[in-house]
């Protein structure tokens, strides 16, 4: 049952060869077997998996299913969920059993999917190499002495050591693209508004939104079939018309003009990344698809307007966290402002206090011009480039990261070069644009993903460009060694 | 020396939703502690603020009863502070661009008008209350008004005299009202009050420091504080000191005036756009339908009553200082009785009786119909309008009795049967012949006793004016 798409599982199940309850307890069988070299799960509850596998087996039964009816679904744990221990991989919300479901996990529920568990992430979202969470690192199952990117880490890693068929990400700064590059399967970060935030716990309300996780575009496209839809929880959910984005995977890309920013080939991009990126765009064109040089000039700005929004939003989003209703509180404390101080100090991780810290300094009175507005101006301006840019081409491409996965520790304690893996997939998240990761080659073993960046509400287009691609070559279906 | 007071009024109005600001829970007062607390109210992880537009609707109504610009976009921001009854650790508010701008609202001072400016209105949510003292050392959270909604409306600094604030805020309390946007019930704190007060040199154009009394939710509150703090700000300002700006409470057990916080230890509420909601954008279309469904204005209404009734303009601002009343009013005179009349019977006799039983005009034992049956008995003559004052109270006691048949049980129906009128007049004439000599040698007082004694005869009871006539008549024959 390992490395079938999704659709053939959905076939399995249909045609009796497997019941949900089987697929369901050989995964979690796996993650029994690998997870503590991987620590790619914070919880497992194989009672409750079971019990919904079940629930998706009698719905099979009477023929109400569809394609993800009793298939396993690892979800990120960020996502509240009902009756779940909901983490988002920090001390702070160690005990928080949800009293609700995400939009996103309920509408997982009312198509019969399981909950295959709750994976891990970097704390609070905030972390490329999921090194941040209150759990442990993740491994990179292609080479456990490296990282699987972040933030959405653990689910990575259960997709490359095909823990799960399938996984959800969020993705504010590049956290579903980036590691789905380093770890090597396809990763879809979706128009802002098009999945509901709704129960997703908050990092930067503005820049979060939550997408598919899965080895091949036509399950990203399944997956997203679920988990796209107007909410009205959610206010800056876009009531975008409901589309079938398994409709459209074959259609022709002949006369696709790709565009390809020259600042994404610039300094800081590793040599053999470069390489491989250059192939697939041949690749590309020998499929009859034409390359425009585009120009993309307000790049080297996304990084810093990023460091500037989403800690001013995350300082604020996060302030909810105070020990008084629910989560952390500390256990000794003599008045309230030692009951705040200490939870806080206790409760949170170095990166997310470093990021509360800069978020609160770039809103005081007095700095909220000269970094707050300023970011605002100069993130319009990075939209306006994106604008300009689609007046030329269709789609964007370039590479997801700088470079292959990198080693454990190696850039924990440097935060900067940390926020420099996020440096092609951070501007789309300030324009609000979708973006997507496809392994399109591996330097020594290791996965290198090329990333698609398509124009609002283009990612049925994006999944049709993914998938033919992926119809001529197989870097999406190839595993690491020792999964089996 | 000569000081100048000025006085600036911030009113937070709790809007009249069913609904909170930003959720579905209920927004009922009094309920068991966390009982209304949903999942938004306690701020739990991943839950998000959805605008509850019933409330933006009150805002607009607002902006149309104080003929202020209606923004066409306004952004909600978040004001950031920790405080345990503030769950999110943020409150959403409007800032840099409130929904309404630019109003007024018209107060009379001993008869004169005077237009107050109302900077700006915005929306915001309440914040949850601190219980301290239920568990001895410990302080207990209700959640319950977390997230209810607010108006706040923010005054120029346009007033000059605590009698004036009071007079501004009495206004602001009857127009929420009228307008059905508030309930106006102060002691639940659905109006509340912070006044911002300064002085300066007579004629100085520079303003002095301001300090602003916190949260009063009594009109006497209000005037006592402000009285307390100019003196205590002239008294400082005398000596050579000087003021500093500073939140302060009013502690109405000792009238005095204390600082909560000085203006060092304020808080940087680091107040931005909050990314979980929309611009609120308000159409011309909006606009319209809420002005079909506007109620006519109380300055309006009063203008109405002084042209076309012949009201005074006294009873006409005071017959329409509050909506039940002028509703009350409106419902009598249906009923055809003559305006003056009606506006008196309201402003004297029903008031008076509010007053001492210390209720609104809705709990009134007796219905405009009947105060309209109890007016057309004095206009028919059935009954004089002292006696109507004595029907009156008898109905009062008993608010369902059938009019007619109390001034029967009363005995008050007036005597207007000419024959027996005549016949009492004659009597009278016959017993009191030297006062009739007196009228007739010039002494017109004498002819008024003789009124008094054929009223005294009918005990009350006969048509004063047919007594006069009838004795004018038999004695100048």
């Amino acid at each position: 049952m390992i490395n079938l798409s999704l659709k053939s599982l959905n076939q399995g199940l249909v045609k009796k060869k497997f019941s949900s309850l089987e697929l369901t307890q050989f995964f979690l069988n796996r993650v029994e077997k690998h997870n503590s070299d991987i620590n790619a799960f914070i919880s497992i509850d194989a009672e409750k998996s079971l019990t919904q596998a079940k629930h998706a087996d009698a719905l099979i039964q009477s023929g109400q299913n569809s394609l993800l009816t009793g298939i396993p679904v690892a979800q990120k744990d960020i996502f509240c969920s009902a009756g779940w221990r909901t983490t988002c991989g920090s001390l702070m919300l160690d005990n928080f059993i949800s009293p609700y479901d995400a939009t996103v996990i309920q509408k997982f529920n009312e198509v019969g999917a399981v909950n295959l568990g709750k994976t891990n992430m970097d704390e609070f979202a905030m972390g490329s190499s999921n090194e941040t969470s209150y759990y442990g690192s993740v491994k990179n199952p292609w080479d456990l002495s490296l990282v699987p990117g972040g933030s959405s880490g653990g689910s990575a890693a259960a997709i490359a050591a095909r823990l799960a068929p399938a996984a959800t990400g969020t993705d504010t700064g590049g956290s579903i693209r980036q590691p789905a590059s380093l770890c090597g399967f396809t990763g879809l970060k979706p128009t802002y508004g098009l999945v509901s935030r709704f129960g997703m716990i908050a990092f930067a309300s503005s820049l979060d939104q939550a997408g598919p996780m899965a080895p091949s575009a036509e399950d990203c496209a399944a997956l997203l079939n679920v988990m796209a839809g107007y909410d009205e929880k959610d206010s800056t959910s876009i009531n975008h018309e409901k589309e079938d984005y398994l409709a459209n995977l074959d259609e022709p890309i002949k006369g696709l003009r790709i565009g390809v920013p020259k600042e994404f080939f610039e300094k800081g991009l590793d040599g053999s990344v470069q390489k491989v990126i250059e192939a697939a765009l041949m690749s590309y064109k020998k499929m009859g698809a034409e390359l425009v040089d585009i120009s993309l000039p307000n790049t080297h700005l996304a990084i810093p307007v990023y460091y500037v929004i989403a800690p001013a939003e995350a300082s604020s989003n996060l302030s909810r966290y105070d020990g008084v209703r629910y989560g952390y509180r500390a256990k000794e404390y003599d008045d309230l402002m030692e009951m705040y101080f200490k939870t806080r100090q206790e409760g949170f991780g170095e990166e997310v206090k470093r990021r509360i810290l800069i978020g609160t300094y770039v809103l005081s009175a007095g700095y909220y011009d000269a970094y707050y507005l300023k970011a605002q101006k100069i993130r319009k301006l990075i939209s306006d480039d994106f604008k300009k840019a689609f007046e030329k081409c269709d789609v964007i491409m370039g590479p997801s990261a700088p470079s292959v996965a990198f080693k454990a520790n190696e850039k924990k304690s440097d935060p900067l070069a940390m926020y420099l893996q996020d440096i092609y997939t951070i501007s789309t998240n300030l324009a609000g644009l979708p973006g997507m990761s496809i392994p399109a080659g591996m330097i020594e073993n290791l996965p290198v993903g090329l990333q698609l960046i398509g124009n609002y509400f283009k990612e049925s287009q994006m999944l049709n460009i993914a998938h033919a691609f992926q119809k001529e070559t197989d870097w999406h279906t190839r595993m690491p060694d020792g999964v089996s | 020396m000569d000081w100048d007071i000025v006085i600036g009024i911030e009113t937070h109005v709790q809007l009249r939703t069913n609904s909170k600001q930003f959720s579905g829970a209920s927004t009922a007062y009094g309920s068991e502690p966390n009982s209304q607390a949903c999942l938004v109210s306690l701020a739990y992880p991943g839950v998000l603020p959805v605008l509850n537009k019933e409330a933006v609707n009150c805002a607009i109504r607002f902006g149309l009863a104080t003929d202020a610009e209606i923004a066409s976009r306004s952004i909600f921001a978040r004001k950031n502070y920790f405080y345990p009854d503030l769950p999110k650790g943020y409150q959403i508010s409007q800032f840099e661009l409130p929904i309404v701008n630019h109003g007024k609202l018209s107060i009379s001072i001993n008869g004169k008008e005077k237009e107050v400016r109302i900077l700006r209105a915005h929306l915001e949510e309440d914040a949850g209350k601190s219980l301290h003292g239920i568990v001895q050392g410990k302080t207990g959270i209700d959640l319950n008004r977390a997230g209810t909604p607010l108006l706040e409306i923010v005054t120029e600094p346009d007033m000059s005299s605590a009698d004036e604030a009071v007079t501004y805020a009495k206004k602001l309390h009857e127009l929420v009202q009228w307008i059905g946007i508030c309930d106006g019930n102060m002691q639940e704190g659905s109006f509340r009050c912070d006044v911002n007060v300064s002085v300066k040199k007579k004629g100085d154009t520079k303003l002095g420091t301001r300090r602003e009394i916190k949260n009063l939710n009594s009109f006497r509150f209000i005037k006592q504080a402000i009285d307390y703090e100019v003196n205590w700000q002239i008294e400082r300002l005398e000596d050579g000191e000087k003021i500093d700006q500073a939140t302060i409470l009013f502690n109405p057990e000792t009238g005095e005036t204390r600082a909560m916080r000085s203006k060092e230890e304020a808080n940087d509420y680091r107040y931005f756009p909050d990314p979980d909601l929309l611009p609120l954008e308000v159409t011309a279309n909006m606009i319209d339908k809420i002005k079909l469904s506007m109620p006519e204005l109380p300055a309006s209404v009063a203008e109405r009553f002084e042209k076309n009734l012949g009201l005074s303009s006294y009873d006409a601002s005071e017959l329409t200082a509050n909506r039940e009343v002028t509703n009350y009013f409106n419902n009598v005179l249906q009923f055809e009785c003559s305006p003056k009349i009606t506006a008196n019977w309201i402003l004297g006799v029903i008031f008076s009786q509010l007053k001492e039983k210390d209720i609104s005009i809705s709990l009134c034992p007796i219905s405009p119909a009947q105060l309209a049956k109890l007016i057309q008995r004095i206009e028919d003559q059935t009954i004089s309008n002292n006696a109507a004052k004595k029907v009156f109270d008898a109905l009062w006691q008993k608010p369902n009795t059938e009019i007619d048949l109390l001034i029967d049980e009363l005995g008050l129906r007036q005597i207007s049967d000419s024959g027996a009128i005549d016949q009492l007049v004659e009597e009278v004439i016959n017993a009191n012949i030297n006062m009739v000599n007196e009228f007739k040698s010039g002494k017109e007082k004498a002819f008024n006793a003789l009124v008094g004694q054929v009223m005294k005869a009918s005990k009350g009871k006969a048509n004063p004016t047919q007594v006069s006539e009838i004795l004018k008549k038999k004695l100048t024959i």
